[in-house]
């Protein structure tokens, strides 16, 4: 890994060079809550002052820029008693500016499940490889609990990556088109107290103080606790809405639907992000649904991120963002629902 | 100015390749390309079921579609949608593919308004398939209830196309009632075979029912199962399954070696979409076709 100190305005020329020739996408202020805090979306920028690089979060995940909410997967041409299909992958390149870790660790196990396994999907790795990112260190959000999931930090998965340093970046740059980009502008060779600035603030991150949960023995303890109580009692809550898989920068999971033009000339074959809670998820022809309660389905979410994912990838699919839990209508809270399986064992 | 980011046109994109699995070597670009395919002849098999012999248009790609028993192909009726259909028929016979669909949806309903020489799309084929070679040498029961003889005609077609490798073979099939029985016309052929033992059951018989009646279990009331050296491949709704494979368990034949087949949801069988999750296992790359220990192992799968 490369290490460059950039001065906060020659970075502010930086993006100010990259929006004359593609779309910026930065976390931008949306909104006021009622306690004064800003809401915040990954949406794209016009200039470099709407950027708001000291937010806390984000309501939804940057993961809509690489696995949209709905994307054209092919389009059918119908003549007399033929059809022709077409496929388009999306080229137009796009910066993303100021990820934090965590979402820059969900892109790579996206990119596990999307682009090096069996059937990668085109239509992600062109995204991916379409998106210039740049990643930024800071202190743990509220709520969060990404250090018990080992998603604080991340070693890869960006292009270039700031820590703050007051009137500088630390800048990591894991590309060569990350480095290529910095000579663009003016930075320099980092020196000993660049490091030691960094190393400063590096440790002040992993001193805040978060939220913690044990995440280890959610494999195992999923199973034995299959037909736990705390499942029926979660479940009630839940009002099957599929908000959590939405805001979720891992949730991947779709359906795909078709259909024709007024003029019956064109098919469009379409692929939602849809959600495991929905009711209809696993509803198979004639009528028959394998999981019709909340309880299960919710269950089941729990299930594939803390332990499906863990069986193929070796690790979980949550990073710790706590955005479901935010976003739930019902109250429903990962580090709850998991400390109360964890109690349930203690008994 | 230099440009920053160069674009990358995945389309163009021709390294990277799957690694080298059988049925999982589909190039990258063609992930979502379906194969455009000819009805060639439409079998009315019942009042719900239709056989669909399609053909793959274009000689090379059905020259590179090769499949095994037990395994499914996504069948698409370009602005209607995409269904999971498992193949009827053996890999042996090259060239054509049947599948044997029930009208239950729109996909499916759509299909049965067709009409000879209409074109559909697979693509495929997908999923784990039966171990028609680890089975050679040994006795094989081929076991269905319902629409299971659907995925079941494969095997039974491969074991009577390659009948010098296996040794005593039954084929049990039960359904509700007379009218819903499938390939009543192959019957014949099928017991006319020498050595193979077919057994047809009906839980509900007509005024015309000669055979027997009662639930499949009752058929392996006069086999003698040896346990060790017989496999058995067992399709049908999960209560069945679930009978059938406890009877063979008591019988001592190990669960490793009684197969059956998973039916569910699916969006895409690349194991990407995750409707067709069981627990944490995917039905479209793990199955359809599980070994018995597994899907005792599955949660939610019976």
């Amino acid at each position: 890994m490369l290490f460059r100190c950039l001065p906060k305005e020659e970075f502010k020329a930086l993006v100010e060079l990259m929006m004359q020739e593609t779309e910026i996408v930065g976390p931008k202020q949306v909104g006021t809550r009622q306690d004064g805090s800003a809401v915040h979306q990954y949406l794209p920028v016009g200039s470099f002052d709407e950027i708001d690089l000291d937010y806390e979060t984000t309501e939804y995940s940057a993961k809509t820029y690489f696995l949209p909410y709905r994307e054209n997967l092919s389009t059918y041409r119908f003549t007399e008693d033929d059809w022709e299909q077409e496929i388009r992958y999306r080229l137009q390149p796009r910066a993303i500016i100021g990820l934090h870790a965590c979402d820059i660790n969900g892109l790579l196990k996206l990119d596990k499940v999307f682009a090096r396994n069996f059937f990668p999907s085109p239509y992600y790795i062109s995204r991916r490889k379409n998106t210039f990112i740049v990643g930024i260190d800071h202190e743990p959000c509220r709520g969060g609990f990404c250090r018990s999931l080992g998603t604080e930090s991340v070693r890869g998965g960006f292009d270039l990556f700031l820590t703050d340093l007051g009137d500088r970046y630390f800048v990591t740059i894991n590309s060569d088109r990350g480095y290529s980009a910095l000579q663009m502008v003016s930075s320099r060779e980092i020196t000993d107290a660049d490091t030691h600035d960094y190393l400063e603030v590096r440790k002040r991150i992993a001193d805040h103080p978060q939220e913690e949960v044990q995440v280890h023995n959610l494999p195992n303890l999923l199973d034995i606790e299959f037909e736990s109580e705390v499942w029926k009692r979660w479940g009630a809550k839940c009002l099957s809405c599929g908000s959590c898989a939405m805001v979720c920068p891992t949730c991947y999971c779709y359906g795909v639907t078709e259909r024709v033009s007024m003029d019956n000339t064109t098919g469009y074959k379409e692929k939602q992000l849809y959600s495991c809670n929905l009711l209809d998820f696993a509803t198979v022809a004639g009528g028959h649904n394998f999981r019709p309660d909340r309880n299960t389905r919710l269950k089941y979410r729990y299930y594939h991120q803390h332990r499906g994912f863990v069986e193929v990838y070796d690790e979980p699919k949550c990073v710790g963002c706590n955005r479901c839990g935010r976003v739930c209508l019902a109250g429903i809270n990962p580090v709850e629902v998991i400390r109360d399986l964890q109690a349930e064992e203690e008994l | 100015m230099r440009t920053l980011i160069h674009p990358f046109d995945v389309a163009q994109d021709t390294e990277m390749l799957e690694p080298l699995d059988f049925n999982r070597r589909s190039r990258l670009k063609d992930v979502d390309r379906t194969f455009k395919a000819e009805i060639l002849n439409i079998i009315r098999l019942t009042d719900m079921e239709k056989l669909f012999q399609i053909r793959i248009m274009n000689p090379q790609e059905r020259e590179r579609f090769t499949f095994l028993p037990g395994q499914f192909v996504m069948l698409e009726l370009p602005g209607y949608g995409e269904v999971p259909i498992s193949i009827s028929a053996s890999p042996t016979k090259r060239g054509t593919v049947e599948l044997c669909i029930r009208r239950a949806g729109v996909v499916t309903g759509a299909l049965h308004r067709a009409r000879r020489g209409a074109k559909v799309g697979i693509r495929g084929p997908f999923g784990t398939h039966f171990p028609m070679e680890e089975m050679k040498g040994s006795d094989v029961l081929l076991i269905a209830g319902g629409l299971g003889l659907a995925p079941l005609r494969s095997p039974i077609s491969y074991v009577i196309d390659n009948r010098g490798d296996y040794r005593d073979v039954h084929i049990l099939y039960g359904t509700k009632d007379p009218s819903q029985l499938l390939f009543t016309y192959q019957y014949d052929e099928w017991s006319r075979i020498d050595d193979i033992d077919l057994q047809v059951i009906v839980e509900q018989p007509d005024a015309s029912w000669a055979g027997p009646v009662g639930l499949i279990t009752r058929l392996l009331d006069d086999i003698a199962v040896d346990p060790d050296r017989t496999y058995a491949i067992v399709c049908g709704p999960p209560v069945m399954f679930k009978f059938v494979c406890r009877r063979l368990s008591e019988a001592g034949v190990p669960m490793q070696r009684m197969f059956v087949s998973l039916e569910r949801r699916m969006h895409c069988g690349m194991g990407k979409c995750c409707r067709c999750n069981i627990g944490s296992t995917f039905t479209c790359m793990d199955g359809p076709v599980f070994d018995y220990w597994s899907v005792m192992n599955l949660k939610e799968a019976i």
